[in-house]
């Protein structure tokens, strides 16, 4: 047994491309987030539990609702569906950055930084990846189970039209999430950020009842809130509305198409992930 | 291999405050193949230098250069030169020991079979079979220490830095490091490390820097450093507990004597004498002038210099000591922010 002498340093072999040091580096940290969620497997869990409460729940709480109450004649569960699975996508996005945060916190992050990664982003990379999929699958559990509750199910192309506005609303809540794990002090700090930015969006969005019951203050809010331009074109792919230029919101400043909600969150993510670049900068190079 | 130039880092303080300065023009040059030692008390800036060497931490001025490169303009090129083995060991618990290090081979791009490997190499240079595939959570702190090298060597990196590797650590994985680390050296590896245990830097380094309050004070071979100051040393007590006035009494009576280099009063150590003697016949002269005095002798050591002597000459106080003093003047708060 020997120790290899120094002067042939095993990483000196031809150069392979950027792109398959990238992918490498990026599928191993995506793996290590995987395997952690396979051994520990309660966030997924809750992750799925707590939504499907909320539908049964919340669906029941409004069942015998005077018929004709909500916008299409409706029945409250169907409506609900929508906004729970939205919901659901936006609060395993937000929680994007807690694993990053306790990485900064154990010291692992270190091991990260002094690697000769080839790029950094790839921390990122992998918690976009990996936070991306868990949402979708958490979502399309929530969607099968609305379905055999009788809340609907969008079908094919409007399956690809949820999807396609969930992962739009994924990307801008993690980078959200992520610059948050990197501009706050510890995890404390992020899990009241997350605890205190939760709820209320979901309450100042349509994801409960429609602008129409709201008074006008909290119309304005749910119409500018992020998740309302989400809920509404899967509401409306729900109700068999696939035509990006369906009008899905009334809002207080104007009518909102499939097409305009969908550039507002493809702006937003985009805006977002620009916007925590210094962040991760500052951490990161 | 390893040059830190008039290197300058402060923590904390922010516009306002001054902050707390960890390094204050520390340069160090560590020639290739050597087995470095950095010696200094808990809190002298040996940590913060070796995290500026590794990239993990901008220095407020100064140069770093490794195998000829320029560390703050080309890190990613140095990072591949390096492997670097954190104090606090820094390993998910989650992961076994071996997916932990196929983790690290994947960052530093290594192909797959190479890394498998190496990854067998080292278990078995490191005695890790046993263990590896038990998940991190369970290991002892021995465990995780030699799993925590092992990564660092994973790519065979040129040169290997270790800060404090041995702290805490059960005596036969204590043994199991140092032999590595020898073992490494011979094979043409530069291996710097900082430590804090005098023996440890001692027993094990080709070359040592004494570091206090951010800068080197001694630079040199342990032996040489040792044979340099000259002379035994003595410890004596002429009760177990002396007073002020008793002890300088006694200081300025075997200062007169021939032979005696240097008398200092230790007054942490319940007023006990430190002296530097030239030859071993001066111990017989000091104990006939002190009964001729008519003073007792409770206690009288006699040893050749040490680490902690060349310490104690430099800055005029033992390391522990000094680790004491310094234990209040650090930020924690600010380091702790920095090391994230």
């Amino acid at each position: 047994m020997t120790i290899s002498p120094s002067s042939s340093p095993v990483t000196s072999s031809p150069a392979p491309s950027a792109l398959a040091e990238i992918s490498q580096e990026t599928l191993a940290l995506t793996g290590r987030l995987f395997v952690q969620l396979q051994r520990r497997p309660s966030t997924l869990v809750a992750g799925v539990l707590q939504p499907l409460i909320w539908l049964v729940l919340f669906g029941a709480l409004f069942a015998k609702a005077p018929a004709g109450l909500l916008p299409g004649g409706i029945s409250y569960g169907r409506f609900l569906g929508a906004g729970v699975i939205v919901f659901t996508a936006f609060s395993a996005a937000l929680n994007a950055g807690l694993p990053v945060m306790f990485d900064r916190e154990f010291g692992f992050l270190n091991r990260l930084l002094v690697a000769p990664l080839r790029s950094r982003s790839s921390i990122v990379f992998a918690s976009v990846l990996y936070i991306t999929s868990l949402s979708l699958v958490q979502s399309l559990a929530i969607m099968g189970t609305a379905a055999l509750l009788g809340y609907g199910w969008p079908g094919a192309g409007g399956l690809l039209l949820v999807l396609v506005t969930l992962l739009l609303l994924v990307f801008a809540v993690t980078a959200l999430s992520l610059g948050l794990a990197f501009a706050l002090p510890g995890h404390i700090e992020l899990i009241a950020v997350i605890f205190v930015a939760n709820l209320p969006l979901l309450f100042a969005s349509t994801a409960l009842a429609p602008l129409s019951f709201m008074p006008t203050w909290l119309g304005w809010l749910a119409a500018l809130n992020p998740l309302t331009f989400a809920i509404e074109p899967i509401r409306a792919a729900y109700a068999g509305e696939l035509s990006l230029s369906a009008v899905v919101l009334e809002a207080p400043f104007g009518t909102m198409t499939t097409a305009t909600c969908l550039a507002v969150l493809a702006v937003l993510a985009a805006g977002l992930f620009l916007l925590i670049r210094p962040l991760l900068d500052r951490k990161l190079s | 291999m390893i040059e830190l130039q008039q290197l300058c880092k402060r923590y904390g303080g922010g516009r306002r405050g001054q902050g707390v300065v960890a390094l204050d023009q520390l340069s160090l040059e560590v020639p290739a193949g050597c087995l470095y030692g950095l010696l200094g008390p808990n809190g002298a800036g040996k940590t913060t230098a070796l995290r500026i060497l590794c990239t993990l931490l901008a220095p407020d001025s100064g140069l770093v250069r490794v195998g000829g490169l320029d560390a703050l303009s080309e890190p990613r090129a140095v990072r591949r030169l390096l492997g670097y083995v954190a104090q606090e060991v820094a390993i998910d618990k989650i992961l076994t020991g071996r997916e932990l290090m196929r983790l690290q081979g994947n960052l530093y791009h290594l192909p797959w079979r190479l890394s498998s490997q190496r990854i067998d190499e080292l278990i078995e240079l490191l005695g890790m079979a046993d263990w590896i595939d038990r998940r991190c959570g369970s290991y002892s702190g021995g465990m995780r220490r030699r799993l925590d090298l092992a990564a660092g060597l994973l790519h065979r990196p040129q040169v290997l830095v270790l800060d404090e590797p041995t702290v805490g650590l059960d005596i036969e994985s204590r043994a199991v490091i140092w032999a590595v680390l020898r073992q490494l050296r011979d094979g043409g590896t530069t291996v710097l490390l900082s430590s804090h245990y005098l023996e440890e830097v001692d027993a094990l380094a080709d070359q040592l820097a004494i570091i206090e309050a951010g800068r080197v004070i001694a630079q040199g071979a342990p032996a040489e450093l040792k044979a340099a100051l000259g002379g035994d040393r003595v410890t004596l007590r002429v009760r177990e507990f002396s007073d002020a006035e008793e002890a300088e009494r006694v200081r300025a009576l075997l200062h007169a004597c021939a032979g005696v280099r240097q008398v200092v009063v230790n007054q942490s150590q319940g007023y006990s004498l430190n002296l530097v003697i030239e030859h071993d016949g001066v111990v017989e002269q000091l104990r006939r002038q002190l009964s001729a005095a008519d003073l007792p002798v409770f206690a009288l050591a006699q040893s050749r210099p040490s680490l902690d002597d060349v310490y104690l000459q430099a800055t005029g106080r033992t390391m522990m000591d000094a680790e004491l003093a310094v234990a209040g003047s650090r930020d924690p708060k600010a380091e702790r922010k920095a090391s994230m």
